[in-house]
């Protein structure tokens, strides 16, 4: 439970930050540490330098921008959860980050973090899959963006370079007509999810014009159920289309098994939530 | 009437007992001011930190110290040739076996100790655990307890090989242990042979862990010059370890002091004596420094001892009235790599034949099979006596089944099988004589409270409808209190409790004990006793417990043995200060002492109104005017020895729903009534009551330490391992009856294990209860979502139409 040793540095701006991870072999940038201090004392991660981005003021804090939500890289889980402007233009994030880990934990935990990280079990890719949200990324060669659908490539595997810092993430707001869920199924209180599923859709006379249903912790990475999307797309979704949407999201799933349950069980729970996530936007987006 | 308020106000102002007085050690605790193991520093103290093993099973070929011992600040690396000069390389255990210290040759187990690296801090330490190099060559792993005795099992301790008897009596192959077996044999087979209808289930109870919120830990410290050893230790039996190290050390115990401080919770864990406290023990000796060991939350899961992992069967023999006629139980206990049982030294089933529990059952016979296997040895009573919460979850979980194959409601079918309150004392089957109950009693105040038969009715609506709603019912009986010293000891020394208690010349009180809390309050409830024994206010009761320096001998604190033995030995020792005051109160008042009579704080002269001396006024007396020929001072110390275990018994009754589609569950209601004889500090009873039942929501909802077929510890850090918090645990109600124990000085029983004991049970007999109109009789433990929606998915339940 004691990490190896390793050099600590403080950055002292984004660029600093950055010169720091381009100048120093085997650097990590050091966020909320949840996930990183952990896999530091199992030994799991021996990283030679922490570059700690906490002093970084301007990567904190959430804006509106017209149909636009930027959150800045540092903003913790309960920040998110208190932020006025998501509860009113996209409260699936706040539901998502109730349900992050515990009240402890979601005080340091940072969503650039958390997004960044690329762990499978963490809530909020497969959330911003489904938000259809862009990352606003810093390198040597300076800024880009790149869509979160794309962004996972496996576990702990993402399209951030290893000098880059992710610094803002972007999201649209949520509008009439669209509705969104997010259903986690746990063990319990700070676990990460058994199967979770983050749905936004989108209805145009309670047809679904447009859907996007995320998957957590049920495959090497986040992912989304495409045929199922594409099965809902168009339709006047019904119970019984749920089902055989339901039938895809199993068929998307590739989870590995460990205490919280086998294949199988992973998978149907992640139908389940599926199902109640759908259920949940409909009811939204209808009303 | 102005007497009998002015009577009750002087009562009132003792805070004896029956008051729900505040505890005296929460302002400590609230404030972060505790006294933990960790939170002592001493000069110059060293860091341990212990080499384990990745395998399972093993032969340890080579341990090269080398790189460890150059990194500066590293003080020592010790291993078993080390310690093989000293003869500590292997220590005794309580059930009679040996337990490696550091691993001779081979090692057992996942995690098991191999060496010790004593460093400036815990980083070097754990640094220098890296650079120690140990080359393994692995063995076949025996994990399945089951296997344990086959022809060609691999065999485990190979330092047993041509022992016939570790100390448990004889033993039929190298993996096993012992054979235990109580009861009528013929009586019982005959029983069975004439019976109206026979039951057999079986059932597994999962391998827990008590996981304190403290870890285990020490600093040791001796002392070269005057060959003075001190241990500050996590110990719920800091006597017992005196005079443990003492027989493995030869230092003389009177110059051994272990000291339990503040203890962050036991519940059974901190009985046994560990590798650890051995280790930086020796390297203290060695090195003349002070050193700290304290283990990590995955070392504590995955060595120091948990509880249960025993295979049972069950079998019931009854009418068709469901009158049970005799119960018979066979037990494949799987006790790890070493047999470190905390037990009784003479019970290698601790006292599981308690089987029999509330009912009176005529014949019946248990037989425990006690086996090696390549996992952490142990195992304890985790917050319960002595292997009871097995019992009555097997007995529990048979009278249900007894149930369902008859059609009888559950709660009738107790009723019918009681012992009624006039057969007590009663002699059980298997030799336990029930001091007092009156379990009918308990039972309806329950199904009133609920309005069972409403939660029937609703049940049977909900089926209707498909959905699933579980009623589990349990009527235990426990034993606690242990023990009689002619039944019980620990390595020979009988299990009494002691109390010293000292009363100063202005009335104020110093009292010790043998027992030690983590957590039970006896800083508070001890000084009730004294209070109401003596007339003196709690408030000027100061208890102390844990240094063996200072207190009394004692066993210490597990088993619930608190209140049955120590609270008696406190009250006892009450008493004979009482009777001394008695005397320097007829001597004051010049009247004899025949004709004086104690009431509430004070001696008064029968008959004479004023004539009185209250017992502030003796205790000045006691130390410048006594009778003649009486000593001076106003003290007594008594070592309690118990004629007989108490029995305290409860109702549990808990409502249960269950999601279809996910197998999640929600305990809907939970009541408990408990019968734990006179009532101390009723607000303390309470507090137990709702720590024993949400460790028994833990457990058996979700607390689980599995291995898989390789011998790897899986589950041993908390994301896994299950504790829940408040947003899990269900509401409690609670609820009492009052039925003294005959034998105790006060007519307490303890409690704080009773709602372990008896929760567990009743969640499982929910859980069930659910499906048993599908024809389920039984669901093993722990009922998380993934288990119950198993069950769910084999029964088709789980389909959306
Ligand atoms: C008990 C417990 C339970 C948890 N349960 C959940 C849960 O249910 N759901 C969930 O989603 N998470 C859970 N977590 C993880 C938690 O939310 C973490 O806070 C989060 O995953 C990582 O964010 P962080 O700010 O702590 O990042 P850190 O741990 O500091 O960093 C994580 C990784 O991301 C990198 N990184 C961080 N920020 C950036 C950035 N701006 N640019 C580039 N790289 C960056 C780091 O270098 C590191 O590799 C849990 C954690 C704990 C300890």
């Amino acid at each position: 439970m004691i990490p190896s040793g390793f050099e600590y540095h403080a950055a002292s701006s984004v660029q600093d930050a950055i010169r720091l991870l381009t100048e120093n072999e085997d650097a990590k940038i050091l966020a909320g540490g949840h996930s990183l201090l952990p896999m530091m004392k199992l030994r799991f991660a021996e990283p030679a330098h922490l570059v700690d981005i906490n002093g970084l003021r301007e990567l904190k804090g959430i804006d509106r921008d017209g149909d636009v939500i930027q959150i800045g890289a540092m903003t913790t889980e309960n920040e998110l959860i208190a932020s006025e402007i998501l509860q009113q233009h996209c409260p699936l994030l706040v539901d998502a980050a109730k349900l992050v880990a515990d009240p402890q934990v979601r005080n340091r935990g940072t969503v650039g973090g958390d997004v960044a990280h690329g762990d499978p079990g963490n809530d909020h890719p497969a959330v911003m899959l489904a938000l259809d949200a862009e990352f606003v990324i810093q390198g040597p060669e300076g800024e880009r963006t790149t869509p979160a659908n794309g962004f996972y490539l496996g576990t702990y595997w993402t399209g951030l370079g290893e000098d880059e810092l992710l610094t803002a993430i972007r999201v649209p707001v949520i509008k009439t007509g669209t509705g969104y869920g997010y259903n986690k199924l746990k063990r319990k209180t700070g676990d990460y999810a058994t199967a979770g599923s983050p749905v936004v859709l989108t209805l145009d006379s309670d047809v679904c014009r447009e859907i996007r249903i995320g998957l957590t912790n049920v495959a090497p990475m986040a992912i989304r159920a495409e045929a199922a999307e594409d099965l809902l797309r168009g339709q006047v979704v019904t119970e019984a289309l749920i089902e055989q949407a339901a039938e895809q999201v199993m068929a998307a799933c590739d989870p590995a098994e460990d205490l919280r349950g086998d294949v199988e069980y992973k998978t149907h729970m992640a139908a389940e939530m599926a199902r109640r996530s759908i259920r949940d936007a409909l009811a939204r987006a209808r009303s | 009437m102005a007497a009998r308020a002015e009577d009750i106000n002087r009562e009132d102002a003792l805070q004896g007992i029956g008051c729900s007085r505040k505890r005296k050690e929460d302002p400590r605790f609230v404030q972060g001011k505790g006294n933990y193991v960790d939170d002592i520093k001493l000069p110059g103290m060293l860091f341990a930190d212990l080499v384990r093993s990745p395998y399972p099973h093993a032969r340890v070929k080579s341990i090269n110290k080398e790189k460890a011992l150059a990194l500066p600040g590293v003080h020592a690396v010790l291993t078993a040739e080390d310690l093989k000069p000293l003869n500590l390389h292997w220590m005794p255990t309580l059930a009679g076996d040996v337990q490696a210290v550091l691993a001779d040759e081979k090692v057992h187990m996942q995690y098991q100790e191999v060496a010790v690296v004593i460093a400036d801090d815990r980083y070097i330490a754990a640094d220098a655990v890296d650079l120690v190099e140990v080359e393994y060559e692995p063995l076949p792993v025996l994990v399945d307890a089951h296997k344990a005795l086959d022809p060609d099992a691999p065999i485990l301790r190979e330092d047993l090989q041509d022992k016939d008897n570790v100390g448990q009596g004889p033993r039929r192959h190298p993996n096993h242990i012992f054979t235990w077996e109580v009861g009528d044999k013929e009586a019982t087979t005959r029983a069975f042979d004439t019976a109206e209808v026979t039951v057999k289930e079986e059932m597994y109870y999962p391998r827990v862990h008590p996981s304190p919120l403290e870890t285990c830990g020490c600093v040791a410290s001796f002392d070269k010059v005057n060959e003075h050893l001190t241990v500050y230790i996590t110990s719920q039996a800091p006597h017992v370890v005196r005079t443990v190290v003492t027989l493995i050390s030869g230092i003389p115990e009177s110059k051994v002091r272990i000291v339990s401080p503040d203890i962050g919770g036991g519940f059974g864990n901190k009985v046994g004596v560990y590798p650890g406290y051995v280790t930086a023990i020796v390297a203290s000796i060695v090195l003349g420094r002070p050193v700290k060991w304290v283990e990590d939350r995955m070392e504590h899961l995955s060595t120091t001892a948990w509880a249960r992992d025993y295979w049972m069967t069950g079998e019931l023999a009854a009418d068709k009235d469901g009158r049970v006629k005799g119960l018979r139980v066979n037990v494949l206990a799987d006790h790890g790599a070493f047999n470190s049982h905390a037990q009784p030294t003479k019970w290698p089933a601790g006292f599981f034949s308690i089987v029999t529990s509330s009912y009176d059952i005529p014949a019946a016979q248990v037989k425990v099979d006690g086996v090696y296997t390549n996992k952490s040895p142990g195992g304890v009573a985790y917050r319960c006596s002595f292997r009871v919460t097995e019992a009555i979850y097997l007995i529990e979980r048979m009278m249900d089944v007894l149930a369902q194959k008859l059609g009888i409601d559950k709660a009738e079918i107790r009723r019918r099988n009681f012992v009624k309150p006039e057969q007590f004392p009663y002699k059980t089957a298997l030799d336990w004589e029930l001091d007092s109950g009156d379990y009918h009693t308990a039972l309806d105040k329950v199904l009133a409270a609920v309005d069972y038969q409403g939660l029937r009715k609703e049940q049977e609506e909900k089926r209707a409808k498909g959905e699933l709603m579980g009623i589990g019912l349990v009527t235990f009986t426990e034993i606690v209190g242990a023990g009689p010293s002619k039944s019980c000891d620990i390595l020979g020394v009988g299990m009494f409790d002691s109390a010293e208690i000292r009363v100063h010349p202005t009335g104020s009180v110093m009292a010790r004990m043998g027992t030690i809390t983590q957590g039970q309050g006896h800083q508070t409830t001890y000084a009730q006793i004294i209070a109401s024994e003596l007339g003196l206010s709690s408030d000027q009761i100061q208890i102390e417990e844990g240094d063996t320096d200072t207190a009394p001998y004692g066993l210490g604190t597990y088993g619930s043995r608190s209140t049955p033995v120590g609270g008696a030995a406190t009250a006892v020792a009450a008493r004979k200060i009482r009777a001394k005051a008695q005397k320097i109160a007829a001597h004051l008042l010049e009247v004899d002492e025949n004709d004086v009579e104690w009431d509430i704080d004070r001696f008064k002269v029968k008959g004479v109104p004023g004539q009185e001396k209250t017992m502030k006024e003796i205790a000045w007396a006691a130390y410048n005017n006594v009778p003649e020929g009486m000593e001076m001072g106003l003290e007594a110390v008594d070592y309690y020895d118990p004629p007989n275990f108490t029995y305290p018994f409860g109702t549990y009754l808990c409502v249960v729903d269950i999601d279809k589609y996910t197998g999640q569950t929600h305990v809907r209601r939970f009541y408990a009534l408990d019968d734990c004889g006179t009532r101390i500090n009723p607000m303390i009873i309470d507090g137990q009551i709702h720590g024993g039942l949400n460790e028994g929501f833990a457990v058996a909802m979700g607390q689980e330490l599995p291995y898989d077929a390789e011998g790897n510890l899986l589950g041993n850090t908390f994301m896994d391992y299950f504790i829940p918090t408040f947003v899990e645990t269900p509401h409690w109600e609670t609820d009492y009856t009052v039925t003294p124990s005959p034998h105790h000085p006060l007519g307490a029983k303890g409690v704080a294990e009773s709602p372990h004991v008896g929760s567990i049970p009743c969640f499982t007999a929910a859980i069930v209860d659910a499906f048993a109109h599908l024809g389920v009789t039984h669901m093993d433990m722990p009922h998380s979502a993934y288990r119950v929606w198993q069950k769910l998915h084999e029964l088709g339940l789980d389909k959306h139409s």
